[in-house]
């Protein structure tokens, strides 16, 4: 890391590229500082549409999950439309979305929404397909009914699928909220990143690039520290055995 | 208490083709509070039979009748999420029980089956023998008249497995149920059982049921059991 911004530093102060092409670290850095405000203000909206948007996307994924490991004709009549969903190129969507929408909170938490739901679905749909089934069996000797297995084993069982999904579609949901705002908004990191560039202003782009992968890693940090916190058993036997 | 009328089971093993005969003709009656053991060679269908009498499977003919079966599986299977405790009293949960009444039923049995102090602890961190009574426990405290126990002790070393079985033998004294142990160990069968019925090799059958009239507590090195175990080998055509 310090050898590729040390790197990338002395080729640009020695060849002396136009800084429209590619800015120094150390004017990014200076970017950074002054724009804190600017920055700090813009991340707002989209740190808010960036969460709603996972939340919305989280609940309806596992609610799609369940319903397609459960009933057969539903995977059977709703696994084509949602891989369609997934292959709309969201460069084309997001303005129309816009047009139709308006500039509002709605247009981008349908795109976030569209990108996020369905690494989660097959994520969690894989989760629970490798529930064990002689845990099934068991539960039934137990006297358990669908629901009750469903709760008690099935779904925590399926739990590390949910979290590599919500890993997923946090980072995923960054690159989203960045194409929502750039197809029409008046605020948020991803309209900034419009302005700077029209202005020609590289090392604020930068600057506010920076910002979001910032918010990306510490979003995925956090659902790390989520996935340990719901999932004790896992990081305990991990602590005992081979690690 | 169980009652199986010419049971055969087979399984697809190919899509469309030809299946894999796994019972044939299997009959045999149960009695209340009886331990009956069930030897046989690996793959003979000892865990199916199991699974036919808990209802987990649909004999292709024949008849299976038999009161409730909690099942004990091969594999420990204890949730790794729950606390020995809990895992111990997962049936009452199940059947509506609130947390803490169901903890507290389980509570007691942690002292007679030499758990107590590792009520809290989680499925990895007992050792293979605890994980068994464990999974013990929770099978007897499903309520279920007959308890269908699957190889409990197979993926002991031979030592716990010992202590184990001595443990097993003085709580179903205690705890009188209709039992259906499965084992690949003759010996075991000979120690716990008040009837041992023999399997062949795949398509399983019965080809022999022995009554154990021998009082208890049972010592391996007895020459009782010895000789018992000795014509139970030969019997599924061991030289011992
Ligand atoms: N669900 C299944 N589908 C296909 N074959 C099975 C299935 N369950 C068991 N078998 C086969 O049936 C035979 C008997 O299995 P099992 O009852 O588990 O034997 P045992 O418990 O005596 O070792 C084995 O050859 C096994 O591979
Ligand atoms: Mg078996």
């Amino acid at each position: 890391m310090v050898l590729v911004l040390g790197v990338w530093e002395a080729y640009v102060d020695l060849v002396s590229i136009s800084s429209l092409v590619l800015p120094a670290p150390h004017a990014v850095l200076a970017a950074l500082y002054t724009d804190r405000a600017t920055l700090w203000h813009d991340l707002e909206p989209t740190a808010a549409e960036i969460l709603l948007g996972i939340l919305l996307a989280g609940a309806c994924a596992l609610a799609s999950a369940v319903l397609l490991h459960f009933s057969g004709l539903a995977r059977r009549a709703l696994y084509p439309p949602l891989v369609a969903t997934q292959a709309i190129p969201i460069p084309i969507l997001a303005p129309l979305l816009v047009t139709w929408l308006g500039f509002g909170l709605l247009p981008k938490l349908i795109v976030i929404g569209l990108v996020c739901f369905f690494p989660i679905v097959v994520t969690t749909m894989s989760g629970l397909a490798a529930v064990d089934p002689d845990l099934v069996k068991l539960m039934r000797t137990l006297g358990a009914g669908r629901a009750q297995t469903f709760w008690r084993v099935e779904f925590p069982s399926a739990l590390p699928g949910v979290f590599a999904g919500a890993k997923l579609a946090a980072v995923l949901a960054v690159i989203a909220v960045v194409l929502a705002e750039q197809a029409g908004s008046s605020s948020g990191l991803g309209y900034l990143l419009t302005v700077t560039v029209a202005n020609l202003e590289m090392a604020e782009a930068f600057a506010t690039v920076l910002v979001l992968v910032a918010f990306a890693i510490m979003l995925f940090t956090l659902l790390g520290v989520a996935e340990r916190r719901a999932m004790p058993w896992i990081h305990e036997r991990g602590n005992t055995q081979a690690r | 208490m169980i009652s199986l009328e010419g049971v055969s089971h087979s399984f697809a093993v190919r899509r469309g083709g030809a299946r894999l005969e796994v019972l044939s003709e299997v009959s045999l009656q149960v009695a209340g509070a009886e331990t009956v053991a069930v030897v046989g060679p690996s793959g003979c269908g000892k865990t199916t039979l199991l699974e036919l009498i808990c209802g987990l499977q649909q004999p292709d003919t024949g008849t299976v009748r038999c009161a409730p079966a909690a099942l004990m599986p091969q594999r420990d299977l204890l949730l790794p999420w729950l606390s020995a405790l809990d895992n111990a009293s997962l049936a009452l949960r199940v059947r509506g029980v609130g947390r803490h009444g169901a903890r507290a039923a389980a509570r007691p049995w942690f002292e007679r089956l030499g758990l107590d102090g590792f009520e809290r602890a989680r499925p990895h961190e007992l050792s293979g023998g605890m994980r068994q009574r464990v999974a013990f426990l929770r099978t007897l405290l499903s309520g279920r008249p007959v308890l269908a126990l699957d190889e409990p002790f197979a993926s002991l070393d031979a030592i716990t497995r010992a202590e184990m079985q001595r443990w097993l033998a003085h709580a179903l004294e205690e705890e009188r149920r209709t039992v259906v142990l499965v084992t690949h160990d003759v010996e075991e069968a000979v120690l716990l059982a008040d009837r041992v019925l023999m399997l062949s090799p795949r398509p399983g059958r019965l080809i022999a049921d022995v009554q154990v009239a021998l009082p208890r507590p049972r010592v391996r090195t007895d020459a009782a059991v010895v000789a018992l175990r000795a014509s139970t080998l030969a019997t599924l055509g061991v030289n011992a």
